[in-house]
Order: structure tokens, then C-alpha cells, then sequence
């Protein structure tokens, strides 16, 4: 890194006092030129005073990891003055607030300081405590404007398009932005080696995060009913499908909502509702995280025996516990597979960026209605939150729900007799009736013992013959969830196994790995349970690197035991310390194992 | 054990409703409870309410969670589809389904573990909600299926079968629901049928949230000397106030009537409940006064009954979410996808 349209930056603030938005601001920017970019907030549990950081990555290449190091830092609050001038690569840029002097133990004479007095500037330009303080943001984004060659004219326009309505505040922001730019152009020589070149890189790509993405993806497969309860790093999920259904589902006529979103008393109750809704033949999603997805266990098992469409979306965080709500990880893989107690296992999608967020939440609904049972799509804090680089997204409208095996009136007044949970097909998957449709179509859920007929039994055979269809059942799904995407070279001997949003640094990865003169193929997961060309990955390979965000291993521990791959072949690569993969420790991972194992 | 269908025989005498259906089309599977349960008694009335209102079988949906009394939504109305969910968290399921298609009627049957213990959160919320359905409480003060323990609703003082007295205050369902904002609200008991079947019938006509608390005695951990919810004690300490009657349409009240101490409540769809006052200061249309009058009624050892209280206005869950008149289960897709183009249009938005 470090080069022309090629670099880091980060930011270092306090939280709530409105850098967000200013970060923004460049990072779209940045886009807009043309220029590949990635965003990555770093931000604390907490809604004022604490420090926050917002990470930006320039790849003309199109890497969109987060970056090991960077090349500059704004250090604007004191309180992580130290930390942040210790990430800066050595040769690199802080550009500091110099209102009030620099400790000097702070100093290193690896890097150069720049000093703005930002606080100066902002006293004497504005007079309200709020303009001071938020437009000091937009007063560094004006010097990094000028110290990375961003064009100013987008900024401006961007304001002006996000401001329009108020001149005033419209007026202020040009003027801090200005005063930021033209201090940097009178004092600094500019721009850095390292900066910004216009590029064609970004015109069928758009800037979004994984919430809103899944939400559109819940939107456009016509779910009707959303029921949560607020938790990090899942809210975004509902706030933008409340304000989508606000814009697209209000009947114009009436001014009636065809939607329902239901903010249930706790993560219970709104797993009862998706179930409830789900069975009563809408589609239904609930999203939450770990803690949430802890509270739905003896619904999910509900729903799972009594073959009930439901879409869980969980958007994970660090754990366990409360564990640290604004990191993100990827471990409640084992506990989605396998959720509930009795033998109960579940399908799980794996987008890997808010691009995959939409199609996987439009089939995720898909697949429930299919396969009657809970379906999950495992985002995560990194997806669901920061605003990625994606391809368009795009409908095809040809598309239509695939209900699944749904009974009407009139096939059901062709049969002899309605049995609920008959497998007629041999796929394991029996008709069901949705209530209202005719007596004849009644039946009765129970999460108590049930025969095929859903008459109450407790003898050992019908019993069995219910659980062993679910086996079945959720064997077949293994070819219709999500299959692996490849990444792979000609030459290569080993394997990385990796899923969701390691992808980027995975593959970022096996390129650096490339210039090194090791080939890796790279496999990502992207459903389970795995189907036959996970296995062949597997089996084609004689070293299997497994890399994942948790502490215990769970991807490894899934294909150990749903696949009977010995665990041992698997070597781990494991990040669980709660910020985004980076391309480095996935390098470290293969060529430290590598040298260890030829020493 | 599996469960045990009744034998199909129809009898050439047997009274039609509105329908053309016999009671005997509003029953379900054989129970399977101890013999006496109160809570075969309250099924029998759920049986004579439905076939009264000759509410269309298939239309309506059965909701409960676990227990004993959680159990007979099996025993009635074999034609519609039932959901016996898990313990204590029926109100989100019919939450769920009530949102998904509010054409159908919604019956739930609870008892008083499953609601004032483990679902007392989930009850509480369906009444905030104010979902659409009529939610039958079996209390009986102990939870029957796990044999015998004492219940949030024992009263303080009761005594188990072995002797044991209850010493922590009951909630009271009735005044619980009074307090949450439930819009319609009635106690009665699995024993008095007179009582029961037009208060079921009032709660199911009821555009919200009905919640009827029936004291159903459990005979076999819970009916002995010195238990408060015996068929004895129960018997011995119950005070109706104002009786009700169900009426399927509404009429102009005359004055007459009203001066007579009956008094007609309107309740959807043109059925109204009729009133009839033992004393002239009850007003069953004012909170305060029905949990004064329950509240006195405790002071004095007795158990108020009747339908305590009704708000006419009731909005229910729809209209409190603004939802279309039409079941959403009903929405052709095109209603529900805004399609490529407007992807297309919202995919500026995101540059
Ligand atoms: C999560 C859970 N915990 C415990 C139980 C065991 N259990 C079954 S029924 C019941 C109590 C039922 O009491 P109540 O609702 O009063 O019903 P009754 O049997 O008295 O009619 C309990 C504790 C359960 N089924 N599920
Ligand atoms: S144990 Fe009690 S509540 Fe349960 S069936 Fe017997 S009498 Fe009824
Ligand atoms: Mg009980």
C-alpha cells in the first residue's frame, strides 16, 4: 500500500459530536471520484463521549479489507492521542488539532505531524457551542481534501444536495469546509505522495451497508411481517424496512399499511410472532444478534418441529454474553446450526457483503417456505453496519415467491384425508393448509409428540417417523441453500476454507500469498448444511487452512462434524479479537503453519 | 397414549344453528383430563358460545400454550386449525398470526401458570397490543400438569393438598388486566354455564383484547377444605353484580331499561352485551369503578364475577398499527414488491 489512490486513513473522535457524518461524507466522496473505498466505524458502545474511529480504504485494485496500517491519522480527540499516533506506519502523516500543544512524549520522528488548529479556527469562525464542536468535522474533512487531492466540487455538491433545504446550515458547513482546505493549501505541501487520482472504477457500484440491504431483501420478497426487539448490531435491519414499507407498501388510496412491524416485549415474543404469522401463511422475519438469538431457542425448536416457515436474521456481535456489543464476530455459527434443544439442525445462509445480504434475504424466505422450518442469514456487526462497495442491486421481476407445498381448497377437496405431516414426495417436505382454508384442511400444531397425521402420540414408531423426515428433510436442503464460491488457482495445493465477511481478506490474502510463491484455492462457505462440492473442496486438498472469527473454531467444528473430515486436518486461522479481518493475519496464519510445519 | 377421536354419531334430533351445524360439530377430540376438571366444563361452554354464534369452524384458530387447560383447545371445534404453542407464549404466536390474517377468530386458552407465571410478560403485551381475540385464563392456583405446585394466582393462606399454605400475595388476573388497559374484561366460573356462555360469546363479538378469568377448579391437586379455588369455596364466595346477557344485533336501549337497571353496550359488528345491574352504582363501563368494585370485593373475601368491564371504543391491534382492511396473507405480490424499476430509481440513492 501507499501510493497514488492506494492508502489508509483514520480518524480518531469522540463519539457524538458528529464526525459520522463528516466521515461520510469523504468516503463517498472518494466513491464519487471514481475510486474504490471501504469504510470501516469503529465505534464504542456508548452514545456520547467516548473515542471512536472511522477507518478509510483507498484501493485501486479494489481491496475492500480493512487495512492492516495506515497511512494517516486524524487525531482530534486527546483522549486517544496516543493510541492514535501509534497506528500510523511509520513514514506515514497525523494530522493533529494544535489549538493547544502536543505533549511532546507523544512525538515520534517516524512520521510527520501536521498540526491544524481546528478548535481556534472553529471558535472564531462560528459562534453556537453545537457549530463549534460539529463543524470541526467538516473543517478536517476540508484539510484532507486538500492534503489527498479530493476534489473539492464533490463535497460542496454533496452538501449542498444533503442541505439544500437549509442555507444556513448549508452556508456554515461550505464555510468550515473551506477554511479546512484553504489552511491545509497555505501551510502544507499538498497533496501527500500518497492521494487521490479520478478513476472509472465505481459507476455500476453503489454504497451500502448489510441492514438496509437485507431489508430490501425482505421487502422485495413481500414479507409482511417484521416483529424484533432493538438490539446492536441488528436495529438497522428494522429501522430501514419500517421506513421502506413507509415509502413502497402505504396503500395510496387509504393510507393503510401492508405491513406489519411489531416491536415485541423481548426476543421471545417476537420469534412467537414470526411463528404465529408464518403459520398463518405470511412472510416473516425477526432479526436480532446473539443474546437474542439465546432467548428464541424453544421457539426455533417449536417452529422446527412443527415444520413452520420463519426467517431469522442474525446480525452477530462479540460474545459471549453481552460481550463487546459494537465488535464484530462470527461465533454463533454452532449455536444457529444446531439451536434449540431435543435434535433439532437448521439452515444458515452466509452473505458475505450487503450485496449478498439481498439475494440471500430474498431466498432465505424462499427456502423457509420451501423446506417449512426456520431459516437463518448470518450477517455480522462488519456486514450489517458499515457501508460497503457493491455491485448495484438488481430485480429481476419475473421473479415469484416460491410458497412451497401449500394446499388450496380445491386440491384440498381432492384428497381423502389431509395429513399434515405425510411425506408424500420423499423429499420430506408434507403439504401444509394455512388456516381459514376449510375444515378439512385443520389440523393441529403441537410441539408435543406427533404422528405423521398431527394426531398427539407418544409410541416410539410415529414418533420416529416424524423426526427421521426432518432428518431428511434438512439433508435436501444441503443442495438448495447458498453453494461455495471459488476462488482458484491453477497451480495450488492448499485450501482456505473461510465464509461471510472474511471473504475480502481471504482473498486479498491469496493474492499476497500469490506474490510469495504460495498458491492457495480459496472456498467460501456460503450455506449450510454443506452440500457435495464443500466435501469435494475439502477432499481435493492436502492442507486445509479453516479461517473464521471466533475462538473455538465453529466453521471447523461444523465440517468435522457434519462432513466426518478428521478436525486435525483442518489447521484453524482464528480472529476473535472483534474488528474486521484484515489480509495480514490470514498471511501470518498460512506462513507461520507453513514454516512451522518444515522447520 | 395417542388421542382419541369421538365417535361420529349425529343425532336426527339434534338442534341446527345459523349454519346448519349441531353442538356436536363445535366439539373436538375426547378430552383427556381428570374426571370433574373444571376445565372440561369451561371446553363445553367454549362449545355452546361457538355454536350459539354459529361462528364458522374453519374460521376461527385455536391458540394455547401448556397445561392442562392448555390442552383442551384439542377438545373443542375439531374444524379449525389449533396451535398449541410453548408454555406461556401463546399471546406472541396469535399476535403473530392475528397480524398476518385478522379475518379469523381468534380463541386462546391459558391457564394460570402459563399466564401469570412463566407468559405473565407475553399476557401483559397482548394486552397493550390489544390483539383480536378472546383469551380464556382456566385458573385453577396450581399448575395441574406438573401435579400440583401452587400457581402466581393462589391466594395467600390456601393450602395444598398436603397442607401447605401459600404465603406470597396472588396476582389477580382480573385486576392486572384492569390496570394494563385490557378493554374488555370478565371473570366467571368453569361452574356457572348460565354465566360463562354469554360472557364467551360478548368476548368473542369484542373488537380487542378479552380476557375472561374462569375459576376452573382442579380436582385432583387443588378442590380440597382449605383451598380458595375449590368448586366449595368458589361456589360459597362468588358475587355477580351485573349479570350480561349477549345480544347478536343492536337495538335502541329504551328508557324503560335503562331505568330498570339494564343497560346495553355495543360491542363490533352490531352484537351488543345487555347489562342487567343487582346495584345501581356498578358501571361496567368505567375502570375505576369495576377495580374499586373487584378490589372491595377482595376486602371482603369475595370473588367479584361477571363482565367487569368493557371499553366500546376499543381499538384494536390494526387499527393501532394503521394495517390495510384486507388479511395480509391476502396481498396479491405485486402489492408487496415495488419491482425492478423502483430498485433501479433507489440504487441512485446509494452513490
Ligand atoms: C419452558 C417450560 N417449563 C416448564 C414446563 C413444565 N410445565 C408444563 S405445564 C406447567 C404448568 C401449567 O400450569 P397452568 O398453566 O396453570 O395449567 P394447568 O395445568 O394448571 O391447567 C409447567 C410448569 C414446560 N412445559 N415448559
Ligand atoms: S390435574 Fe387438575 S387441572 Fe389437570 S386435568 Fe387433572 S384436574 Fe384438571
Ligand atoms: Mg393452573
Amino acid at each position: 500500500m501507499s501510493g497514488i489512490n492506494d492508502f489508509a486513513f483514520k480518524m480518531g473522535t469522540v463519539n457524538g459530536t458528529g464526525s459520522a457524518s463528516a466521515n461520510g461524507l469523504l468516503m463517498q466522496a472518494i466513491f464519487r471520484m471514481g475510486i474504490p473505498v471501504t469504510g470501516k466505524n469503529l465505534f464504542p458502545s456508548n452514545i456520547q463521549g467516548l473515542p471512536t474511529w472511522y477507518e478509510i480504504r483507498v484501493s485501486k485494485d479494489g481491496y475492500t479489507a480493512r487495512p492492516a496500517d495506515v497511512d494517516l491519522v486524524v487525531a482530534i480527540n486527546p483522549a486517544s492521542y496516543a493510541k492514535d499516533i501509534a497506528t500510523v506506519r511509520a513514514g506515514g502523516v497525523v494530522l493533529y488539532d494544535n489549538s493547544a500543544p502536543l505533549d511532546p512524549t507523544l512525538h515520534r520522528n517516524d512520521v510527520t505531524f501536521l498540526g491544524v488548529p481546528f478548535g481556534r479556527m472553529c471558535n472564531e469562525a462560528f459562534v453556537k457551542d453545537r457549530d463549534r464542536t460539529l463543524l470541526r468535522n467538516m473543517m478536517y474533512a476540508g484539510t484532507l481534501c486538500a492534503l489527498l487531492a479530493l476534489d473539492m466540487a464533490i463535497p460542496e455538491q454533496m452538501l449542498a444536495e444533503k442541505f439544500g433545504k437549509k442555507p444556513k446550515v448549508l452556508e456554515a458547513n461550505i464555510k468550515a469546509i473551506r477554511l479546512g482546505h484553504d489552511y491545509a493549501r497555505e501551510h502544507f505541501a499538498c497533496p501527500l505522495p500518497f492521494h487521490l487520482e479520478r478513476m472509472q472504477a465505481t459507476d455500476n457500484a453503489i454504497l451500502m451497508d448489510g441492514n438496509t440491504a437485507v431489508a430490501l431483501g425482505a421487502l422485495y420478497a413481500g414479507a409482511t411481517v417484521g416483529a424484533w426487539y432493538p438490539i446492536t448490531p441488528a436495529t438497522g435491519v428494522m429501522e430501514q424496512f419500517k421506513a421502506l414499507c413507509e415509502q413502497y407498501r402505504v396503500d395510496p388510496a387509504t393510507g393503510l399499511h401492508r405491513y406489519a412491524i411489531m416491536q415485541a416485549e423481548d426476543e421471545l415474543a417476537a420469534a412467537g410472532i414470526v411463528i404465529g404469522a408464518g403459520w398463518a401463511g405470511a412472510r416473516a422475519f425477526t432479526n436480532t444478534s446473539g443474546p437474542g438469538i439465546s432467548l428464541m431457542q424453544e421457539f426455533i425448536g417449536l417452529a422446527y418441529y412443527t415444520d413452520i416457515p420463519a426467517v431469522f436474521v442474525d446480525v452477530q456481535r462479540c460474545g459471549p454474553a453481552t460481550g463487546m456489543p459494537t465488535r464484530t464476530q462470527q461465533a454463533d455459527l454452532l449455536s444457529l446450526a444446531y439451536a434449540s434443544h431435543g435434535d433439532t439442525k437448521h439452515p444458515i445462509l452466509f452473505p458475505a457483503n450487503p450485496h449478498e445480504c439481498f439475494s440471500m434475504t430474498v431466498q432465505a424466505f424462499d427456502l423457509a417456505e420451501r423446506f417449512q422450518t426456520p431459516i437463518f442469514v448470518a450477517s455480522d456487526l462488519d456486514i450489517g453496519m458499515n457501508d460497503w462497495m457493491v455491485p448495484r442491486l438488481e430485480w429481476d421481476d419475473a421473479y415469484r415467491p416460491d410458497r412451497g407445498k401449500v394446499l388450496d381448497a380445491e386440491e384440498l377437496a381432492q384428497l381423502p384425508r389431509f395429513s399434515r405431516y405425510r411425506d408424500v414426495d420423499g423429499d420430506g417436505i408434507a403439504a401444509r393448509t394455512l388456516p381459514g382454508v376449510g375444515a378439512k384442511g385443520a389440523y393441529f400444531v403441537r410441539g408435543s409428540g406427533h404422528d405423521q397425521h398431527a394426531a398427539y402420540t407418544e409410541e416410539s414408531a410415529p414418533y420416529q417417523e416424524v423426526v427421521d423426515r426432518l432428518a431428511r428433510k434438512f439433508a435436501h436442503a444441503a443442495e438448495a441453500v447458498p453453494q461455495p464460491a471459488f476462488h482458484l488457482q491453477d497451480d495450488a495445493d492448499i485450501g482456505i476454507v473461510c465464509l461471510g465477511s472474511g471473504d475480502a481478506a481471504v482473498r486479498e490474502a491469496a493474492d499476497m500469498l500469490r506474490e510469495q510463491g504460495i498458491g492457495v484455492n480459496v472456498m467460501r462457505i456460503r450455506g449450510f448444511p454443506f452440500g457435495a462440492a464443500v466435501r469435494a473442496f475439502l477432499d481435493a486438498h492436502e492442507r486445509i487452512f479453516v479461517v473464521e472469527q471466533n475462538r473455538d473454531a465453529q466453521l471447523r467444528a461444523l465440517l468435522a462434524v457434519e462432513l466426518g473430515v478428521p478436525r486435525d486436518a483442518m489447521t484453524p486461522i482464528l480472529d476473535y479479537a472483534g474488528l474486521p479481518l484484515t489480509a495480514a493475519t490470514v498471511v501470518d496464519g498460512v506462513t507461520h503453519h507453513l514454516v512451522g510445519a518444515t522447520a | 397414549m395417542t388421542s382419541i377421536a369421538k365417535p361420529p354419531v349425529s343425532h336426527p334430533s339434534a338442534r341446527v344453528n345459523a349454519l346448519g351445524l349441531t353442538l356436536r360439530d363445535y366439539e373436538g377430540g375426547m378430552s383427556t383430563l381428570c374426571a370433574g376438571c373444571g376445565h372440561d366444563s369451561v371446553t363445553a361452554a367454549i362449545v355452546q358460545a361457538t355454536w350459539e354464534l354459529a361462528l364458522p369452524p374453519h374460521r376461527a384458530a385455536k391458540m394455547s400454550g401448556i397445561g392442562c387447560s392448555s390442552k383442551t383447545t384439542a377438545y373443542f371445534m375439531k374444524q379449525s386449525h389449533g396451535f398449541n404453542s410453548v408454555h406461556g407464549r401463546m399471546p406472541s404466536v396469535t399476535s403473530g398470526a392475528a397480524a398476518a390474517n385478522r379475518a379469523l377468530t381468534y380463541i386462546g386458552v391459558s391457564g394460570d401458570g402459563d399466564s401469570l407465571s412463566i407468559g405473565l410478560g407475553q399476557l401483559s403485551h397482548a394486552i397493550r397490543r390489544n390483539v383480536n381475540m378472546l383469551y380464556v385464563l382456566e385458573n385453577n392456583g396450581v399448575y395441574g400438569l406438573t401435579k400440583g405446585q401452587f400457581s402466581a394466582s393462589a391466594d395467600i393462606g390456601s393450602t395444598s393438598k398436603k397442607g401447605e399454605a401459600n404465603e406470597q400475595a396472588p396476582i389477580d388476573p382480573v385486576l392486572l388486566a384492569l390496570t394494563l388497559g385490557a378493554t374488555f374484561v370478565a371473570r366467571s366460573f368453569s361452574g356457572d354455564k348460565r354465566q360463562l356462555v354469554p360472557i364467551l360469546k360478548a368476548g368473542l363479538a369484542h373488537n380487542g383484547f378479552a380476557i375472561v378469568d374462569v375459576i376452573s377448579p382442579c380436582v385432583t391437586f387443588n378442590d380440597h377444605e382449605g383451598s380458595t379455588k375449590s368448586y366449595a369455596y368458589t361456589r360459597a364466595h362468588e358475587r355477580e353484580e351485573v349479570h350480561a346477557d349477549f345480544v347478536p344485533l343492536t337495538r335502541a336501549i329504551t328508557m324503560e331499561e335503562a331505568a330498570s337497571g339494564v343497560s346495553e353496550v355495543p360491542l363490533h359488528l352490531g352484537a351488543s352485551v345487555r347489562l342487567h345491574a343487582t346495584s345501581s352504582d356498578y358501571d361496567p363501563t368505567s375502570r375505576a369503578s369495576a377495580y374499586a368494585h373487584v378490589a372491595a370485593c377482595h376486602a371482603r373475601g369475595e370473588l367479584a364475577t361477571g363482565l367487569l368491564f368493557v371499553d366500546e371504543s376499543s381499538r384494536d391491534m390494526h387499527l393501532l398499527m394503521h394495517t390495510v382492511e384486507a388479511p395480509l396473507v391476502d396481498l396479491p405480490f405485486e402489492q408487496l414488491c415495488p419491482g425492478r424499476a423502483a430498485l433501479d430509481a433507489l440504487m441512485d440513492e446509494y452513490r
